[in-house]
């Protein structure tokens, strides 16, 4: 055990940190408020998490923690909720370092009879929404905080084009997952520019997760990643309302996890009702908020706005 | 056979072999690009000879258990560059500096520390959790000043300097805690 005083003295030195954090927060309601949203809460321990190849789960008891609360979101949305967000712990098995911890506060929020390019100028307006009520706080208490003036528009690029560009080859006319993930770290995430946010998009169809394929382009999927200062900050979709491609993705993946000697999770049966039942179209994304607040403050690890880490 | 570990078993701390190689894992980092594998990236400090470098692994890559032992022996007294110990059988054991790291700073006469070998071979150094030391030289603190939040720099022997509250004065004796090299406790007042 540390020194009561050193402990002390470090979460002292966290307070600039804890209160931007809490500054964040609200305004992000703040916004939600605005735009007609209403807050959802859905549980935080659930029968079966949502199958994904690289993301393990955390068991409790005879459940497990959540991964991210999507699935529960979007049987909300198929009974007709419109515009739901919510902020909540999600926990993750494993995920351990310095923009990971193995729980973390994730926002995530659905708009019905929208696409991914809805849920971009969503996050375009939210984000300069919370950093312009800050800024004006900040000024005031000459905090040091704010290092990525958050100004519209924020870039927009394509996979294909950063990849041609960064990495020489064309991940969606010949993906090979290794290699792109290789590449990603290596190549693209460092070449991503530092001044603006970047909204990444339009991933290979193999990397598409929850996504639907583009019409008309199906080797694509709508999908876009946001950066911010070379940090992935948030994943978001047009969403996959198809229920048989669904029951399909989940199935290789758990074939895929299976032949890995990763954990299989059963199929989230409820899921595929409501899926079958009919969801509208949608766009959704997930926000890593503790990696929001520690771009914003200028930090470089989650220790600097986390006040306990696992 | 040693047991092997695999990926999602690093942590800083953890000694490991490599290449017939013991290793400590002195910084560790997980990094995992939008929905793609998990990368384990480790800075592996030689416990032969202290250097350090980066490598990363994948999640099935395995790391083997090295095959390490422990020796309980006290220390006696500096000889150049070199530091002396003894076992309970009077037998004479050389450490240098560079094995010793931090601690050579943190021992005194007849500390009792615990030697690693590897293949017969002295590679690191274990002190008590606790040990204490006279403050040689610190500013001092404003009188009456309690505040927990500040620490100050002090000296103890050798120059090394530790972080300590602000209401330890030169003189007083405190107790370390040699795993991280930080102030633990005040256990005398000057």
């Amino acid at each position: 055990m540390r020194s009561a005083h050193l402990e002390c003295a470090r979460l002292q030195g966290l307070k600039p940190a804890l209160e931007l954090r809490s500054r964040i927060l609200s305004s992000i309601r703040d916004w939600f408020s605005g735009e007609g949203f209403i807050e959802v809460e859905t549980p935080v321990r659930i029968p079966t998490p949502a199958l994904e190849l690289h993301i393990d789960a955390e068991p409790s008891g005879d459940a497990f923690l959540r991964t991210s609360p999507e699935l529960h979101m979007k049987r909300l949305l198929a009974a007709g909720y419109g515009r739901i967000f919510q902020l909540g712990p999600c926990f993750r098995k494993g995920e351990r370092g310095t923009l990971h911890n193995p729980e973390y506060t994730m926002l995530e929020w659905y708009r019905a009879n929208a696409d991914y390019l809805d849920i971009m100028a969503d996050t375009e307006s939210l984000l300069t929404f919370v950093s312009d009520s800050l800024g004006t706080a900040a000024h005031r208490d000459g905090s040091p905080f704010l290092k990525v003036p958050l100004m519209m528009p924020f870039m927009r690029t394509t996979i294909e084009e950063l990849y041609l560009k960064h990495a020489g080859w064309n991940p969606v006319e010949a993906y090979d997952a290794e290699r792109f993930e290789h590449d990603l770290i290596a190549r693209v995430e460092p070449a991503l520019p530092r001044d603006t946010p970047v909204f990444v998009m339009d991933y290979p169809a193999q990397a598409a997760a929850l996504s639907r394929r583009k019409p008309g382009r199906e080797a694509v999927a709508e999908r876009f990643e946001l950066y911010i200062n070379g940090v992935e900050i948030a994943n978001a979709f047009s969403e996959l309302t198809d229920p048989v491609e669904q029951r399909q993705r989940f199935e290789t993946w758990a074939r895929e996890r299976k032949a890995r000697g990763a954990a299989v999770y059963p199929l989230d049966e409820e899921f595929l009702s409501a899926l079958e039942l009919g969801m509208p179209p949608a766009g959704g994304i997930a926000m890593g908020i503790d990696r929001l607040i520690m771009v914003l403050a200028g930090a470089k690890s989650l220790d600097a706005v986390m006040a306990f880490r696992e | 056979m040693a047991a092997d570990y695999t990926a999602s078993d690093f942590r800083k701390g953890l000694r490991v072999e490599l290449d017939g190689i013991p290793y400590l894992i002195s910084e560790f980092n997980f990094v995992k690009p939008g929905k793609g594998a998990a990368i384990y990236t480790c800075r592996l400090k030689s416990l032969l000879d202290g250097n350090t470098y980066v490598r990363n692994f994948r999640s099935n890559d395995t790391l083997k258990k090295p095959d390490l032992e422990e020796r309980t022996m006290r220390y006696s007294h500096k000889e150049n560059e070199d530091f002396i110990f003894m076992d309970e059988n009077f037998e004479q054991f050389t450490l240098n500096e560079k094995v010793l790291g931090d601690n050579q700073y943190f021992l005194f006469e007849d500390c009792e520390v615990h030697v690693l070998y590897h293949n017969g071979r002295p590679v690191d150094v274990t002190l008590p959790t606790f040990i204490e030391k006279v403050v040689l030289e610190t500013e001092p603190g404003a009188r009456g000043n309690t505040a927990t939040n500040t620490l100050k720099p002090a000296k103890i022997n050798g120059g090394f300097e530790i972080m300590v509250p602000l209401f330890i004065n030169q003189g007083d004796t405190i107790k370390i805690d040699t795993r991280t090299g930080e102030y633990s406790d005040r256990v005398l007042k000057k």
